[in-house]
């Protein structure tokens, strides 16, 4: 079982949490809407992933917890967890 | 009381004054307090306990632990049935009832062993290149009667009557194994103050002190004792005997299984038949010991053959000496122990593969009157059911009806490569050690390669020490007693085997097997495994592994290490699903959520359904009504009086700062910054693909201050979203999102009459309340929120009371007055309103629907600065052709349609057709005395007033009907403003 230190609620299991996968994913701002028909950025960011083996920031929420969405800096292959922040520390992303 | 042949007259730990009486396969034995399955079996002088998984060969006794490969038994009978136990993991209580299976029809003469005379068909990988004719559908077809003859018992008979519980714990320190190495670590632990859990699988703590394969030592059991006792004492200090540590997972946490009741004949009411703990633990110390590996030799599966070390474990613990001619085969020091031990009652000759015994060994053997022969080997054991002889390689035949083996010892561990540590191979000691940690797990004693009592004590202290340090918790020492001098285990050559020899007893893997496997090209240790199943059995290759990969490694002529090696994965010992199950059954498998109404529903006799995790009322059937006759009669009743509806279950965001109508505006399709105070407005929300998320409706009830309700489905969902959107996206907003969901009871009052209906409670806010209005109103010293909106289509409001006053504002409702005739409708009524309305659910948003899918196109902005926006605007989600909503009436109004079936042009049920869309919602409509529904249609738009085939062949049906719009009843609104 991955256990997270959440920044408010300290060790928790990760039953508390969901995932979301990769969180350096960059939402395309609205002129990015022009070359929708060949995929572009917004496919880039709906539908593609790296999928790394290895270390990966990635999007944990503490739904049954204190409702943070979270930064979880994780290495996929040993699962160990390397950092945790809140998300909204890092400002706007879109 | 039945005499038991093989038990000696004095010593082991067993409790001659309490005997117990047992069967096994229907005749009575007895044994005594103390005893497992398996020892009180040998006391008896029966050796031939089960047959073998392929060839149906005899099998008896081979270990006395939870290695055993053979001995597998069914323990009770009718519910409380267990296959597949170990009989040297079942302690006896008196009455046990223990069966053999796998042989039919009988153990002594088994059918199935023709299966052995033919065994050069039943090679490695035979069933998948047998039964695959003809075609893909054989093997399925074979499966069952394989399944069959390859029996492994048959499960219970009724539900599990017992009990199972589930324990989180938290420690620092979690101590594996109660040997000398785990009890010194847990001594350790416990006198610097940490707070410990020690765990053993076995019922009496000691590991190799309590089996006597520690040597004969009073000092060292005393020792045990007192050390034991004292961790009893010790407050933060929780000591458990039948736990099995079974699984090492990411965290340092660490699953146990603990046997509370299985071992108790008087089955106390209120204890669990077992625990399952799931232990986080800063440190671990694994001292899970060594399990003994065989040497291999032809027709090494007969009874009467066991590793060395189960002999001295049945000899000092049970008192039992399962023969009276004994040959010890050997190719280490080690083994001479059980040949010493067993000299006082059993003629014994020991065959040691080495040329070069240890002096004092030869003098021991010599003093002992144990004959000895070096550089020998066994070729072969003779015997039909029981070991009678073996002969040497040399030809020579000696005979015994006992051989206790041992080729080395194998370091248990399972649980240090299930946390990432890969073995690593020790070519002197012939064995695996544990690799490097990956979790916080420091190894003691005989499991990192210590095979003798004083290093393992000493292991398991300097462990301790180790992992406390880590957790800056300053270590105590502790006094260790003097054990005898150390010794290092160096097993000599272990002899190419010969004949039928199985490597894998459990799965009756032998060399050839292995041998083949190469050939095929099945030659690494990972394919073999899969090809030969060793290893795969409940054992889990705990005696066999390093053999087999010894044995492939000499026919690749490589190094062991280059071979490979296998790793392991939970459980390290069977766990029962029970167990995992734990409380969460039937109807506690998951929460159930009510809402603050469900008392009252209850009290109106509703009938209930599960939404979600939440508990609806569905109907409210009176005298004699069907559930779908009581939703018409109250559907009926809102459309011409007035009527009450539990809706608590939608999600409610109470929504306020600054900012909180640019969240609206980003998060929704719909215009915000013109919502008025007071008012509320119907709002859709995408998804950034641009398909809709979720619907609802948000009420203005402050300049900076929104509530908004979702559907009971998505309500987690949606309330997520938006703090993603707020937390991740735009962390710049300034507002707070909260769900008030639990907070707020809501109830729907709709109905032509409903006005009236609040007149009486509301008199001063009802009477200016407009179409999507909202005031603030108090009943009953509450706060109630009043919205007027519907989704029923007629004049309708919904009620927002905090949870505490709902029932009572329901009450009030309900009694205003007996010339409103106010009845509750369900959750089936709603629906059928909700279909003649158009409206739409989570049926019809089911997450491929655009806003023009939908019909809801009008309501989004030109702007492109909402979630979605510019996916919504993607060639595919643009084309006209996408099926679009409408709706559906059966030409024949008597025919039903459901929803799932499909929309085609083909007037008959035989000419395959392409679907053109479906039904997405259908029910018998008791406004238009007819059946209607709503669905997709492709080019639905223009397709109004023509015919479709609703084609349901699950149905059976086959059904014409015409589009028409989807909303049947009162298309102009006029009621709902009325």
């Amino acid at each position: 079982m991955i256990r997270l230190r959440c920044p408010h609620c300290g060790l928790r299991d990760h039953s508390e949490f969901t995932f979301l996968g990769d969180a350096t994913v960059s939402r395309p701002g609205t002129e990015a809407a022009g070359d929708l028909a060949r995929g572009g950025a917004w496919s880039d960011y709906l539908y593609l992933r790296r999928n790394p083996r290895g270390v990966q920031e990635e999007f944990w929420h503490h739904g049954r917890g204190c409702r943070a969405w979270l930064v979880v800096t994780r290495n996929t292959e040993t699962h160990e967890v390397l950092d945790t922040r809140l998300a909204r520390d890092r400002g706007d992303r879109a | 009381m039945s005499a038991q042949p093989c038990r000696l007259a004095h010593g082991g730990r067993i409790d001659r004054a309490q005997a117990l009486r047992f069967s096994f396969d229907g005749r009575a034995y007895t044994g005594y307090a103390g005893d497992t399955l398996a020892s009180a079996l040998l006391a008896n002088g029966v050796s031939l306990l089960a047959r073998s998984f392929k060839y149906h060969r005899p099998r008896g006794i081979h270990s006395a632990g939870a290695e055993e490969p053979n001995a597998l038994v069914t323990i009770g009978r009718g519910a409380r049935r267990e296959p597949n136990t170990r009989a040297t993991a079942v302690e006896l209580v008196e009455g046990l009832e223990a069966y053999s299976q796998n042989a039919w029809p009988s153990l002594g003469f088994d059918l199935g062993a023709v299966n052995n005379l033919v065994s050069p068909f039943f090679s490695a990988g035979f069933y998948y290149k047998t039964f695959m004719w003809p075609g893909a559908r054989g093997w399925r077809f074979y499966e069952r009667f394989i399944r069959r003859a390859a029996g492994m018992g048959a499960v219970a008979d009724g539900a599990d009557p017992d009990r199972y519980e589930r324990i989180e714990e938290f420690c620092d320190l979690l101590v594996v194994g109660s040997g000398p190495a785990g009890t010194a670590a847990a001594l350790t632990a416990a006198r610097s103050g940490a707070r410990v859990l020690l765990v053993d699988e076995n019922a009496v703590h000691g590991g190799a002190i309590a089996r006597g394969t520690a040597g004969a030592d009073d000092a060292l059991a005393a020792w045990h004792a007192a050390a034991l006792g004292e961790l009893r004492e010790t407050p933060e200090v929780t000591v458990l005997e039948r736990c099995s540590a079974f699984g090492y997972y990411d965290g340092n946490v660490v699953g146990l299984v603990e046997h509370c009741a299985g071992h108790r004949p008087d089955r106390p009411e209120g204890i669990a038949r077992q625990r399952h703990w799931i232990v986080r633990a800063q440190q671990v110390v694994l001292a899970t010991g060594a399990i003994e590996r065989p040497l291999l030799f032809g027709n090494n599966d007969l009874p009467g053959i066991m590793l060395a070390n189960a002999g001295v474990c049945y000899l000092r613990e049970y008192a039992v000496c399962a023969g009276r001619e004994l040959l010890v085969y050997t190719n280490n020091d080690s083994a001479y122990a059980a040949a010493l031990a067993h000299a006082a009652f059993a003629r014994v000759a020991v065959v040691d593969t080495r040329q070069e015994i240890a002096p004092e060994l030869v003098r021991a053997c010599a003093q002992a009157n144990v004959s000895l022969h070096t550089g020998s080997a066994v070729a072969t054991a003779v015997g039909s059911r029981r070991l009678k002889a073996v002969r040497l390689v040399g030809g020579e035949a000696l005979p015994c009806d006992l051989l206790l083996t041992s080729a080395g010892w194998n370091p248990t561990i399972a649980l240090h490569s299930q946390a990432g540590g890969r073995p690593v191979y020790d070519g002197e000691r012939q064995c695996f050690l544990p690799g490097s940690a990956r979790e916080a797990w420091i190894a003691a004693g005989a499991c990192s390669g210590a095979f003798d009592t004083g290093s393992c004590l000493a292991e398991g202290r300097d462990a301790a020490q180790k992992a406390l340090a880590r957790l800056g918790v300053t270590p105590a020492d502790i006094e260790l007693p003097d054990c005898a001098p150390a010794f290092a285990l160096r097993p000599g050559p272990q002899p190419a085997p010969q004949g039928k020899c199985f490597v894998d007893l459990q799965t009756d893997a032998t060399t050839d097997d292995i041998e083949l496997a190469v050939r095929e090209g099945y030659a690494s240790a990972e394919l073999l495994k899969r090809y030969t199943a060793l290893g795969m059995g409940t054992e889990q290759g705990k005696t066999s592994n390093v053999n087999a990969l010894a044995l492939l490694a000499a026919r690749r002529k490589e190094p062991v290490p280059a071979v490979g090696v296998t790793s392991f994965r939970p459980p390290y010992t069977p766990v029962t699903m029970a167990a995992i199950a734990g409380r969460k059954q039937g109807a506690r498998i998951l929460p159930t959520r009510q809402t603050p109404l469900l008392g009252w529903h209850e009290e109106q006799g509703a009938l209930l359904g599960d939404a979600g995790l939440w508990k609806r009322a569905l109907a409210y059937p009176e005298r004699g009504e069907t559930r779908q006759q009581a939703a018409i009669r109250e559907a009926r009743h809102v459309r011409s009086a007035v009527g009450v509806c539990d809706v608590s279950t939608l999600g409610k965001l109470d929504i306020q700062g600054p900012d909180a109508c640019a969240l609206l505006e980003r998060a929704c399709v719909n215009r915000w910054s013109s919502l008025a105070l007071g008012k509320a407005r119907y709002g859709v929300m995408l998804q950034d693909d641009g398909f809709v998320f979720d619907d609802g409706t948000t009420s203005r009830i402050g300049a900076a201050h929104y509530f908004m309700t979702t559907t009971t489905d998505r309500a987690e969902q949606v309330l997520r979203h938006l703090e993603f959107l707020l937390q991740v996206l735009w962390p710049a907003l300034r507002v707070h999102v909260c769900d008030a969901t639990e907070q707020w009871a809501g109830i729907a009052v709709a109905g032509p009459r409903s006005r009236e209906l609040l007149l009486r409670l509301f008199p001063d806010t009802v009477p200016g309340l407009p179409f999507m209005g909202v005031a603030d109103a108090e009943h009953a010293g509450l706060p109630v929120r009043i919205l007027r909106v519907s989704f029923s289509g007629e004049l309708g409001y919904e009620l927002y009371v905090p949870s505490s006053g709902g029932e009572a504002l329901l009450r009030a409702l309900c009694s205003a007055g007996d010339e409103f005739d106010v009845r509750p409708y369900g959750l089936d009524a709603m629906d059928i309103l909700r279909i003649e309305k158009g409206h739409l659910t989570g049926s019809e948003l089911d997450g491929n629907r655009t806003l023009a899918d939908a019909g809801l196109a009008r309501l989004a902005r030109e702007d492109e600065g909402f979630i979605g926006a510019a996916l919504s605007r993607r060639p595919g989600l643009l084309d006209p052709g996408r099926p679009r909503f409408v709706g559906l009436e059966p030409l024949d109004p008597a025919q039903s349609i459901r929803a799932g079936a499909h929309l085609v042009a083909a007037a008959s049920p035989r000419e395959p057709d392409e679907s053109l869309g479906h039904v997405s919602s259908a029910c018998f409509s008791p406004a238009l005395g007819r059946h209607i529904g709503l669905g997709f249609l492709a080019g639905g738009d223009e397709r109004q007033g023509s015919v479709v085939h609703v084609a349901d062949p699950l149905a059976g049906t086959h059904v014409a009907a015409r589009v028409v719009s989807p909303c049947f009843v009162d298309p102009a609104g006029e009621r709902l403003r009325a």
